[in-house]
């Protein structure tokens, strides 16, 4: 008897969990739930380049220009702006009504405190920084930034899309040294971030910010007015792509930003599952050469690794699924205004029979040629496979050597030799946002032991890039870049391997997702 | 008794004294750099030697031991590199799903796996006891992944009866939070069902061939009163032995489980870790696994004094 009324009691406690459950979650909140390509680990996008946290700066901060669909700066914080006829003061207003999370006002101080933060980190940041004379707050919504020089990528700079993005914080943050973490996430931007909820590894909550103001104009890529139509953003991360696709199937999630493209035609057979692809300009895949060792320090050896190249071997091999990837013979982004094949004709098609005789040119040794191929990373290691290939055809000896991403990014920053524990070779990619403009494009540097990881050393590149970032001619700005692409397939500062489109797949009933290199989740409906 | 158990817990101090050392110098051997994972794509050498020095990474490795050791002795794990939340408080946040699959996944291998040893034992070479074996084979053939993906296929996506994944807190409600458990906890328990049910086989199958159950049987006693009285009692000291060892394993095991299953468990916590290279994180979980791995296997001797009452300590 006393075992029948405990049983009932267990399972009346159960039906009364369900049925309050199933209450809780009737109620008339929307919560979109979206898995992230990344998981959440830090939270200032001053700190790190990773692209999650530079997405998580979207939802939470605002900038004070935002690059529209078409790769243009247009004003985001900022209401109005003038620029003196010597192209020398740059005065900002900002718009009425802008707040922190803390419900303080945003003022000149904190954009200014914040752009000096930023002006410390990012690369473009920094070259902005080096022509900046004052920047100063004039009143509580004005202040001016004055140049030395004439700058061409005063407002590209302060309005870049991807990291690191100037986001605005308030000046007791932003004042935080630039090496070290803010200890706070306050914003002005359409989200809100509740530290409480957050679960690194798991889960990160957004609640829409009712006091935020959206600018009139519709959105466009960054740009344009951020208008919130749910009330709760949480961010799942799923580290399993078939639990993550089976959790989209099943309705238990809504939006899924990188669906391997191998698992997309199970998600295209899926009823009310839409598969699109939202960024224009697709991810650039780099082939990374080290200019300091032997072999690759000879421009032939280099040169020969161009010509053994085929970027529809690669994307085949990386990509497989021909919807998602296409050639590009451009070093900036394909799609991007500064797009131009310039200089690649002779690399459009293998040509083995030159690279072996560039090889032979180049005096090359018999060293060993090692590849660093990280196998947790799909692309990068498929392409690592596909290089060596290359190499051996053309009469290297290429030697593969597996290890995880996280090793590589260590590894790579050596400049020993290779029997020391350097390297000669290794991929990577950027999303076409980055690399839009040969400032931005921080492996068209030739700066040497100031360049980017294979430190190419080319005084004449460094001056062309910054004669463009003088130029404030847009179309002298274009003929430059030219120059610059061409000068640096000379130099083979690196190699394009393609360009790829990831996916996203979400449920049927969510609406509005902006196209754009990074993804938003304003302007996004779920019905 | 109590004598012993404190000398025991004393015994685990030089234990987790070598478990610190070694964990320590492992992390700080292998190759990879957080401050490189953390600065990104864009970073300069400059800016990845500012972080580094930043978060005490350019000290000598003696210096951050001791500094490490010094925390520890304060009851403190440390910050994460990478979220800047403290070790303990992202265990704490884990440790729920963890501790709710593990039991519930120990429990149904308690419940399934000694009654079916013992079946399989008492009808030894039977097509019954076959038909178990079988079905132990299986089980520990199976990857728990590829278990997994099936269960979830069938009972998720075909009849919709079980979520795919995700972790509901108890305190959400029993039904909630058991829904979410039902699947990962059968995927995980395959194995450990297969590995306690022949082990429970083997134990009663030979203690059923001592003389004391042929003067059990040939006193009067019933077929139960001999398995469950006589013979399984007897040979529980090696099945709970198995049971204690499979908690540690299933540490192992909630890995992969949590993965597919999608569970914030602390076997995900040490997975990312160990991808970004979060040493606080990873030495503090692994610290913590040795302290739960040792306490289970004073726990297992202590039962056994009270399964086989010729055992003192």
């Amino acid at each position: 008897m006393q075992t029948r009324t405990f049983v009932r009691g267990v399972l009346s406690a159960a039906i009364l969990s369900a049925g309050l459950a199933g209450f809780s979650t009737a109620s008339a909140e929307t919560v979109l739930k979206v898995i992230p390509h990344a998981d959440l680990k830090n939270i200032d996008p001053i700190w790190t380049t990773a692209y999650i946290t530079r997405n998580h700066g979207y939802m939470v901060y605002d900038t004070l220009f935002a690059m529209d669909e078409k790769l243009q700066p247009q004003p985001q914080m900022v209401d109005t702006w003038t620029v003196s006829d010597d192209k020398l003061t740059y005065t900002f207003t900002l718009r009425d009504g802008l707040k922190w999370h803390d419900g303080t006002p945003v003022t000149a101080e904190d954009c200014v405190a914040s752009l000096n933060r930023w002006g410390k980190r990012d690369g473009m940041g920094q070259k902005l920084m080096g022509v900046v004379d004052r920047l100063e707050p004039v009143d509580d919504k004005t202040f001016t930034l004055v140049l030395k020089e004439t700058y061409g990528l005063v407002l590209e700079s302060i309005g870049k899309i991807s990291s690191n993005v100037p986001f605005m914080m308030p000046k007791r943050l932003a004042d935080t040294d630039p090496f070290e973490q803010v200890p706070e996430t306050i914003g002005s931007g359409p989200y809100i971030f509740v530290k409480d909820e957050w679960v690194p590894g798991s889960k990160t909550v957004y609640l829409k910010n009712a006091d935020y103001v959206p600018r009139d104009e519709p959105s466009s890529a960054a740009a344009g007015g951020k208008r919130v139509f749910v009330d709760k953003v949480e961010w799942l991360y799923l580290p399993d792509s078939q639990t993550a696709i089976n959790a989209l199937i099943n309705g238990e999630v809504d939006y899924y930003e990188t669906p391997p493209p191998d698992l997309v035609p199970m998600l295209k057979s899926s009823p009310g599952i839409v598969v699109e692809v939202l960024d224009p300009l697709g991810s650039q895949g780099m082939l990374r050469l080290n200019h300091l060792q032997p072999p690759f320090d000879k421009p032939e050896a280099r040169q020969a690794v161009l010509y053994a190249m085929d970027q529809l071997t690669y994307m085949q091999a990386a990509v497989g699924n021909p919807d998602f990837y296409t050639t590009c013979y451009s070093l900036y982004a394909c799609g991007s205004p500064l797009e131009t094949d310039a200089g690649y004709e002779p690399f459009k098609q293998r040509n083995l029979e030159k690279a072996r005789e560039l090889v032979k040119q180049a005096g090359y040794e018999g060293h060993k040629v090692i590849i660093m191929q990280p196998t947790d990373i799909p692309i990068t290691n498929a392409a690592s496979l596909v290089t060596a290939q290359n190499l051996r055809e053309i009469g290297f000896d290429a030697e593969l050597q597996a290890m995880d991403w996280s090793t590589l990014t260590s590894r790579r920053a050596k400049k020993d030799p290779v029997d020391q524990g350097g390297w000669n070779v290794f991929h990577t990619w950027w999303i076409g946002g980055d690399i839009a403009n040969p400032v931005s494009h921080i492996g068209l540097s030739g700066g040497g032991d100031n360049a980017w990881f294979g430190w190419p050393n080319d005084p004449k590149l460094e001056e062309m890039r910054d004669a463009f970032a003088r130029e404030i001619d847009p179309e002298k700005q274009k003929a430059l870049a030219t120059e610059i692409q061409l000068r640096a397939l000379q130099v083979v500062t690196h190699g394009n391997f393609g360009t790829w489109f990831n996916p996203v797949a979400y449920r049927d009933n969510v609406k509005g997702l902006i196209k754009s290199p990074v993804q938003f989740f304003w302007n996004v409906e779920k019905q | 008794m109590f004598a012993y158990i404190i000398k025991r817990i004393l015994a685990t101090i030089p234990v987790m004294l070598v478990v610190a050392l070694f964990v320590f110098l492992l992390l700080r051997l292998s190759p990879g750099d957080p401050a490189a994972v953390i600065a990104g794509d864009y970073a300069s050498p400059d800016d990845i030697e500012r972080i580094r020095t930043q978060l005490g990474l350019s000290d000598p490795i003696y210096i951050q031991f001791f500094r490490w050791c010094g925390q520890l002795l304060q009851g403190d794990l440390g910050i994460s590199i990478f979220s800047n939340l403290p070790v303990s408080q992202l265990i704490a946040q884990r440790l729920e799903p963890t501790v709710a699959l593990a039991s519930v996944t120990l429990i149904l291998t308690i419940l399934i796996a000694v009654p079916l040893g013992t079946l399989a034992a008492w009808k030894a070479n039977t097509w019954i006891d076959r038909s178990i074996m079988i079905f132990a084979v299986l089980g520990f053939s199976m990857p728990v992944f590829v278990f997994g993906y099936i269960l979830i296929y069938g009972f998720s996506i075909q009849l919709g009866w079980l979520p795919v994944q995700g972790y509901t807190p108890l305190a959400e409600g029993v039904w909630p939070w058991l829904r979410n458990l039902i699947l990962p906890s059968i995927a995980l328990s395959a194995i450990y069902i297969a590995l306690i049910t022949r082990i429970t086989r083997a134990s009663v199958l030979e203690i059923l061939d001592e003389d004391y159950i042929r003067t059990a049987r040939a006193k009067g006693s019933t077929e139960r009163k001999v398995l469950m009285v006589h013979a399984l009692r007897n040979a529980a000291v090696p099945i709970v032995t198995v049971i204690g060892l499979g908690i540690a394993l299933l540490i192992g095991g909630v890995v992969v489980t949590e993965s597919v299953f999608n569970i914030p468990g602390v076997g995900r916590l040490v997975v990312d870790a160990i991808l970004k290279r979060d040493y606080p994180i990873i030495q503090g979980l692994i610290l913590a696994f040795s302290g739960v791995y040792i306490l289970i296997n004073l726990l297992i001797d202590l039962s056994y004094t009270l399964l086989d009452p010729r055992i003192r300590y």
